[in-house]
């Protein structure tokens, strides 16, 4: 085997086993950066050792028992150092493990939960949001800095920093490594349903640079939500985000020409829309909904999205029902952006009057002040009410607003248009 | 970005074992919790499949079995992944599920999936 391809075969095992490895190792010694650590360490060893023995038949398995010799190492050392480190001491006793067997059988024993306390942890509340959505990339993720850096178009140094950081925080905030219970979880899980619909946006539609889309990050949401719908299998509304991303995902290819430039969803082709993709946002909605209750957010939108995903044509949406969802949506995230997309539903069902009506009591509304979607959706509905220099006015303005290249040449060909 | 992982193989009117199917099934089962699965299938036998074929303009149907085949498509999956690193890898796991469990010679073929969003619009 050469170098290259065990270094290829290294890759792609850490990317699919790193996560469960980090998970189980800072489940022993309590601190995700250590966690961290020691499996970077047993990544170096296996860089060592397969060139030459070759990859080993099982290699997540090789890498998780290199790493629980470490481990177990890290624990004894510790302890040896310091005898009264109540912490250690604690772990070792609470799980009643004395001999290195048991102590590695119970990392296997306990993959799911380690999981979602990795996943708990690095979306923690104490983090900033930048910070959770790059720690959770690099510890659930699997990706590198460099990987990280690239995707927000930062460099690997303030990556770094922030991971840093955030692992500091963590353990300054004695931040215990658990799956919080009862009315903490529901915060909680909101915060890690939040980090994997923040990336998937991200790669959706960019805030900035000169891509619309960076499929790359929607694919690792995607995949996080996948994990996550495997871990809290009971919860509605994660299979309620996971049907989201599914569907919207589904739209990638349809909503970019080929020159770069995005196509809004009712000018885009159906027929490039991803049906395999749809299938499993229509399955992940019905899901959501067999857990039975209120929709929440994410069930709200997925099943909005949904509504287009069912359609044909773009004459057959059903923009009733999407009021409909809608307003629910408004009674649960009070939002003058969920207000703004309701009027173009609203535009759409009843007729431009009707949504502009809506459109113009938000233009006072200061959250929205240097939002472009605003004199977007506001120039187009005066377009189809006739009302052109308004809204060629309008389209100029969000066109001067946007931050993204691609989709101010949109706007501007639009204003051009008229 | 999307793979379809095609198995081949020469037809055989052997039956995997329970061992075998249980294996593949924990495979999948990982590829699911994992977040990589996608979909995978096995094929029937050749015996109750067809096949179309255009030939200078004319369309011919041909009833299976296909006796001349040296291998055939045993069955597929497909994984979203990162890469395909990852996927050689989760062909790898497959293939070794095999081992010893299974006579025949196998080949996988992995293709990316072009109907992808990232190989471009």
């Amino acid at each position: 085997m050469t170098r290259q391809q065990a270094a290829d075969a290294i890759d792609a095992v850490w990317r699919i086993e790193s996560a469960r490895l980090i998970a189980g190792l800072a489940r022993i010694v309590g601190d995700i950066g250590v966690a961290e650590d020691l499996a970077q360490d047993a990544l170096v060893a296996a860089l060592e050792q397969w060139p030459t023995s070759g990859v080993p038949d099982n290699p997540g398995a090789w890498l998780m028992a290199t790493a629980k010799h470490r481990a177990i190492d890290h624990v004894r050392r510790r302890k040896m150092q310091d005898r009264k480190h109540e912490h250690l001491g604690r772990v070792l006793e609470d799980r009643q493990i004395s001999p290195e067997s048991e102590l590695a059988a119970a990392i296997d024993d306990h993959v799911g939960d380690d999981l979602l306390s990795l996943m708990f942890t690095a979306c923690h509340p104490v983090l900033t949001t930048e910070a959770r959505v790059a720690l959770t990339l690099r510890l659930l993720g699997g990706l590198t800095t460099d990987e990280i850096a690239r995707a927000f178009l930062v460099s690997k140094a303030t990556i770094q920093q922030r991971i840093v950081r955030a692992k500091r925080t963590l353990a300054a905030a004695h931040v215990p490594f658990e799956v919080p219970r009862g009315a903490e979880l529901t915060a909680r899980l909101e915060s890690v349903l939040e980090v994997i619909y923040l990336i998937f946006n991200e790669g959706y539609s960019a805030t900035a640079g000169e891509d619309w889309v960076r499929p790359a990050l929607c694919e690792d949401a995607l995949r996080l939500g996948r994990i996550l719908a495997e871990l809290a299998r009971d919860v509605a509304e994660v299979h309620g985000l996971v049907a989201l991303m599914e569907i919207q995902a589904s739209r990638l290819r349809a909503r970019v020409s080929p020159a770069g430039e995005p196509i809004l969803l009712l000018d885009q082709d159906r027929g490039r829309w991803d049906y395999l993709l749809i299938g499993r946002g229509l399955a992940a909605l019905a899901r959501a909904e067999a857990r039975g209750g209120a929709y929440g957010p994410y069930t709200l939108q997925a099943a909005i999205a949904a509504c287009h995903a069912r359609a044909h044509t773009a004459e057959e949406t059903d923009w009733t029902r999407i009021v409909a969802l809608y307003d629910g949506l408004v009674q649960l995230m009070p939002s003058p952006i969920v207000e703004l997309n309701r009027a173009v539903a609203l535009g759409m069902a009843f007729g431009p009057a009707a949504g502009l009506e809506v459109v113009d009591s938000l233009t006072k509304d200061p959250a929205l002040a240097g939002y472009h979607l605003l004199p977007s959706v506001r120039g187009d509905l005066l377009a189809k009410l006739g009302r052109f220099d308004e809204a060629r006015a309008e389209l100029a303005r969000a066109a001067a607003l946007t931050q993204n290249s691609r989709e101010r040449d949109l706007l501007l060909k639009k204003m051009e248009a008229l | 970005m999307r793979f379809m992982t095609i198995v081949k193989t020469r037809e055989t009117d052997a039956q995997p074992s329970p061992a075998l199917i249980d294996k593949i099934n924990k495979l999948s089962e990982d590829a699911v919790k994992k977040g990589v699965f996608v979909g995978m299938g096995g094929l029937g036998p050749t015996s109750q499949g067809a096949r179309a074929r255009l030939a200078n303009g004319k369309i011919t149907v041909m009833d299976g079995p296909f006796a001349e085949a040296k291998e055939v498509i045993g069955g597929y999956a497909i994984f979203d992944v990162a890469s395909k690193k990852e996927a050689m890898e989760w062909t790898r796991a497959f293939l070794e599920a095999h081992i010893g469990l299974w006579d025949h010679d196998l080949e996988v073929e992995v293709r990316q999936m072009m109907d992808d969003p990232s190989t471009g619009c």
